[in-house]
């Protein structure tokens, strides 16, 4: 973090960069936020840990428009939304400085406390620079010290892989964290009877208060109007008033980031609720990749996506109803 | 708010036989925005538009809702009625009770309610429509054929000579296709090639035709009127200009060992070559894969030997781009494959043929040079043993569910000239049904019966057993004596069910033609406009819109060209309306539907809007009115709702869903 802090303090002192991208330490020792650093004195701040789960790519929409560069700290897994938005014209790279910063899997403090742990004060083993396997809680009742694995979130044990696809230099090393298949839980609920899929999501959607936060965190929901924010649409009344709002809402939106969701995971992240949010993207994912080939969202900014291309391979539109 | 009519056409009893048509009208009056609704016995006749006229004029109708048949066969001729009542042609919508309801239910309570909900749909989208105004576009005065058969090549002459430029596209080296490997053709027993070759020479010579064979279309943007079409003009490696056509070339080529495509396989030919005598071109091709000096970089004997330099094996591929207003498909048809058929032991026997190699077998310049002969041993045979339908009228998933339609009469001529020309051959065929419908056709197989004595045997064949001695043992069955029929046979000749090209689904692609489950192409209407693709501007001559002989060939391709004359003899289009727009203030610049856009009829501008008070520059979709077909593909794809489709708004289909949903 100090090499982080100290490479940031330099570009902004020799005039490359107009301001920093990074996170800056919450109230609470879990929940770093991000945040802007224009002057030196501004890092006393600023943090880099395993609670910096979120994904900065999408402030880049807003931080490319501003006067000068923007120095952005991406991990591994958000360079993919970065090269989205590039693809989709939405950040320029021109005026993004990128730092791929190294990560060894980032923590969900929910799962943490799901495991009993509860009266936190301070967690160590949870720093960057530190490779410590296990992470120590400090709580009112004690420490506890758990395996760091088993704090990790959901979308850290299906790594798409340590490498930074777009950056200007690495700071840091990373880790690939993957232990699980990410396409198992889909395929179990692709196994299940019509009703028992309706009852599954009948009852995960039921959780959902319309925070918005699933859409706001999410880049590839970065529409400069929602159109759950218009007037011009029926949905968003629609929306309103029906019984069936959530699972409106959650289907239209996983329509709308299909084909270009990297599987980034902030949906599920940031969801107060715990909504596995990110089982719809991932069904299209899975579906993607057995209709047209293997395909990784921001992997390589010259691929275009299979649902905005066409070939003389692709599927007939049947293979849908075939498959049932 | 619209004043909107509802008109409930009877269609005789087509609809008011299924349909409670007063209901449907009475129900109609409750629908927000219906100040008129009425029923009446053909909405479409001269009475039944003068019923909507009146009613617009005495009810200041603004917007017309017609419960009929299918938008498809009548919609125009609402639009152009309400037009001249003086209302935009674009606020009628039909809703569709005939296709989508009558014909499709029995139980009128049941119809009646879902004709209701039609209604009730098109009424929510008509209280939404706008009026809209189509543009114009021009027409390029040039046809292309895909094809260069019969079909093609008919199609292609009456095209040029109504005065039209004309390019035919031929995949293989000369044009000619599937009749230049016929020998005869009933039912008048003429040679093929006597009749087929004066027509390729006039193509060949008329000023208004340029023939490319041995190329491929290889992509097509546009629309009727205005496609670009690049043409791939494989690399022939010989120089056309220079070349005399001389042959000695093929004579000398060492590598001889390549089955002839044009013979089916029956012979080989060489490296370098033109597929038969007659070719058009007549300049040979290198076919690459078989040739010694593109194998292996030694031999160079067709250079060393050409008095006229003409060998060139340094020749590219050349992409040749060509606007066109009228494209017509002339891709005609194969045989099956036979591999699923091994009953009849196709893959064991060289004796067991099919009825297009029998052709060749038959034809003077073929492997035999006209002998009938065996092709194992070279010997004559004394039985010969003829099934039909292998692969035709299949009730399961090997063959094909139609009935070819040329394998009744080409199997009786088949017969009749081997027992003209070798009365001791006795000659059986096995056939479910003879269909003989056509001029003269009867007639025809009666002879092959009655005079010829070719003994037919109602039944199909079980198997064919490859015999130690050479000879096939053939079991089949006579369901008219009800028997069990075993039979030694010298040959036996498989009317192998036909299909389109496999080539036809590539090519219905890239024209956006629709094509059904056979790879047959689709027309417009089946009964009233067989020649035209629903695609505007795409014409379907000969087979590749369904089996037929060459007579009805010739006629479709006359038929063909005269619609693609039709559309050429025309100045100017009216370009269809129902385009997309995007809504600069919700347009994201993402350029997903530029990416999805088949036509190519999006791009971006940098452009200083004001949101709201909030004035920037920002990157906005711009559709090309000209060049869009609306298809809607980008409204779809346009994440934010940005695009739109005039005429088929997303508030206007969501409307139509809500109003079904309600």
């Amino acid at each position: 973090m100090q090499e982080l802090i100290a490479r940031a303090k330099e570009l902004l002192a020799n005039g490359t960069v107009a301001r920093v991208l990074g996170w800056k330490a919450g109230d609470l020792p879990y929940n770093p936020e991000p945040a802007y650093f224009e002057k030196e004195e501004d890092f006393k701040d600023f943090v880099y840990n395993g609670f910096c789960g979120a994904n900065l790519s999408k402030y880049m929409i807003e931080a490319t428009k501003l006067e000068g560069k923007t120095l952005v700290c991406l991990k591994p897994c958000d360079t993919y939304s970065f090269n989205q938005l590039i693809m989709e014209h939405r950040v320029d790279r021109e005026k993004a400085y990128i730092i791929g910063v190294g990560c060894k899997g980032k923590l969900d403090i929910e799962k943490i406390k799901k495991q009993g742990i509860k009266g936190i004060q301070s967690i160590s083993g949870a720093e960057i620079t530190d490779d410590a396997e296990t992470l120590t809680i400090n709580t009112l009742y004690g420490d506890k010290t758990i395996p760091y694995a088993d704090g990790m979130l959901e979308r850290c044990h299906v790594c798409k892989g340590k490498e930074h696809k777009i950056y200007d230099e690495i700071i840091g090393e990373s880790k690939d964290t993957k232990d699980a298949d990410r396409f198992d839980e889909v395929s179990r609920i692709e196994s299940m009877k019509p009703e028992e899929k309706f009852a599954f999501f009948q009852k995960e959607l039921s959780k959902c208060i319309r925070c918005n936060a699933c859409r706001n965190a999410c880049p590839a929901c970065s529409c400069r109007k929602c159109v759950f924010d218009s007037n011009k649409f029926d949905s968003s009344q629609k929306a309103n008033v029906d019984s069936f709002e959530e699972k409106m809402f959650h289907i239209i939106r996983a329509f709308h980031v299909a084909g270009r969701c990297t599987d980034c995971g902030e949906c599920s992240r940031v969801c107060p609720q715990g909504i596995p949010l990110h089982l719809f993207n991932r069904k299209f994912i899975k579906d993607i990749d057995e209709f047209y080939g293997e395909f990784q969202a921001g992997e390589d900014i010259t691929v275009k996506g299979p649902l905005t291309s066409f070939t003389f391979e692709d599927v007939e539109p049947s293979v849908v109803a075939e498959r049932g | 708010m619209q004043r909107i009519g509802v008109f409930v056409c009877h269609c005789g009893s087509n609809i008011a036989a299924t349909v409670d048509v007063k209901k449907v009208a009475e129900m109609a009056l409750m629908e927000p925005g219906v100040v008129h609704a009425e029923d009446y016995q053909y909405m479409c006749s001269e009475a039944g538009q003068a019923r909507i006229q009146e009613a617009i004029k005495e009810k200041n109708l603004t917007g017309i809702v017609v419960c009929s048949c299918s938008p498809r066969m009548h919609e125009n001729t609402f639009r152009k009625a309400v037009e001249r009542a003086g209302l935009n042609p674009y606020m009628v919508e039909v809703a569709n009770i005939r296709e989508h309801c009558s014909w499709i239910h029995k139980d009128i309570e049941e119809a009646t309610k879902k004709a209701v909900i039609l209604m009730r749909a098109a009424v929510a989208k008509v209280n939404l429509n706008t009026p809209l105004k189509p543009g114009e576009s021009r027409v390029t005065k040039r046809a292309l054929v895909i094809g260069g058969g019969i079909a093609g090549i008919q199609t292609a002459l009456d095209i040029a000579d109504a005065g039209y430029k004309v390019d035919i596209v031929e995949k293989t080296p000369s044009i000619g296709g599937r009749m230049s490997q016929v020998d005869k053709t009933f039912p008048t027993l003429d040679c093929s090639a006597c009749i087929l070759t004066p027509k390729m020479v006039e193509a060949n010579a008329h000023e208004n035709i340029t023939i490319y064979t041995y190329s491929e279309v290889e992509n097509v943007s546009g629309f009727v009127g205005d496609f670009t079409v690049d043409i791939r003009k494989k690399a022939r490696s010989v120089d056309m200009t220079k070349c005399t056509g001389c042959g000695v070339c093929q004579e000398k080529c060492p590598s001889k060992k390549t089955p002839s495509e044009f013979n089916r396989g029956l012979n080989n030919r060489s490296a370098i070559y033109t597929p038969f005598a007659q070719a058009i071109p007549n300049v040979p091709v290198i076919d690459r894969e078989a040739c010694i000096k593109f194998k292996t970089g030694k031999c160079g004997l067709c250079s060393k030997v050409c008095q006229a330099g003409a060998i060139d094996y340094d020749q590219k591929d050349e992409i040749i781009t060509e606007k066109y207003g009228a494209i017509v498909v002339a891709t005609g048809f194969d045989m099956i494959k036979l591999d699923k058929y091994d009953e009849y032991a196709y893959s064991q026997s060289k004796d067991v043929i099919t009825s297009l190699e029998l052709e060749r077998i038959m034809n003077a310049a073929g492997p035999t040079k006209g002998h009938l002969e065996r092709m194992s041993d070279g010997k004559p045979p004394k039985e010969m043993v003829f099934i039909q339908c292998v692969g035709s009228r299949c009730s399961d998933d090997r063959g094909k569910s139609y009935c070819s339609k040329i394998c009744c009469m080409y199997t009786a001529k088949h017969a009749m000239l081997i027992r003209d020309k070798y009365p001791d051959v006795n000659v059986t065929v096995f056939y479910i049904d003879v269909r003989t419908p056509g001029k003269n056709f009867d007639e025809f197989y009666r002879r092959a019966v009655e005079d010829y004595g070719v003994n037919y045997i109602k039944g199909q064949v079980g198997k064919v057993i490859p015999q130690s001695n050479g000879k096939l043992l053939v079991r089949g069955v006579d369901l008219i004596d009800q028997k069990q029929i075993v039979k030694e046979a010298d040959m036996v000749v498989l009317a192998a069910a036909i299909e389109p090209n496999p080539d036809v689904r590539k090519i219905a692609t890239m024209l956006t033609a629709s094509i059904d489950t056979n790879n047959f192409l689709t027309e417009a209407h089946a009964k009233l406009r067989p020649v035209e693709s629903p695609t505007a501007g795409i014409f379907l001559s000969g087979v590749c819109q369904g089996p037929k002989d060459i007579p009805e060939t010739v006629s479709q391709a006359g038929a063909a060209a005269v619609k693609a004359i039709g559309l050429l003899a025309k100045d100017k289009l009216m370009t269809n309306p129902c385009t997309a727009h995007s809504d600069e203030l919700l347009c994201n610049g993402c350029s997903n539907c530029a990416n999805v856009c088949p036509y190519g009829a999006i791009s971006y501008e940098d452009k200083e809007v004001n949101d709201h008070g909030k004035r920037e520059v920002r990157r906005i979709a711009q559709v090309n009115s000209a060049l869009c077909q609306g298809c809607g593909a980008c409204t779809v794809t346009c994440p934010s709702g940005a695009m739109d489709l005039q005429g088929f708004s997303n508030r206007q289909i969501l409307a139509e869903v809500d109003a079904i949903c309600r």
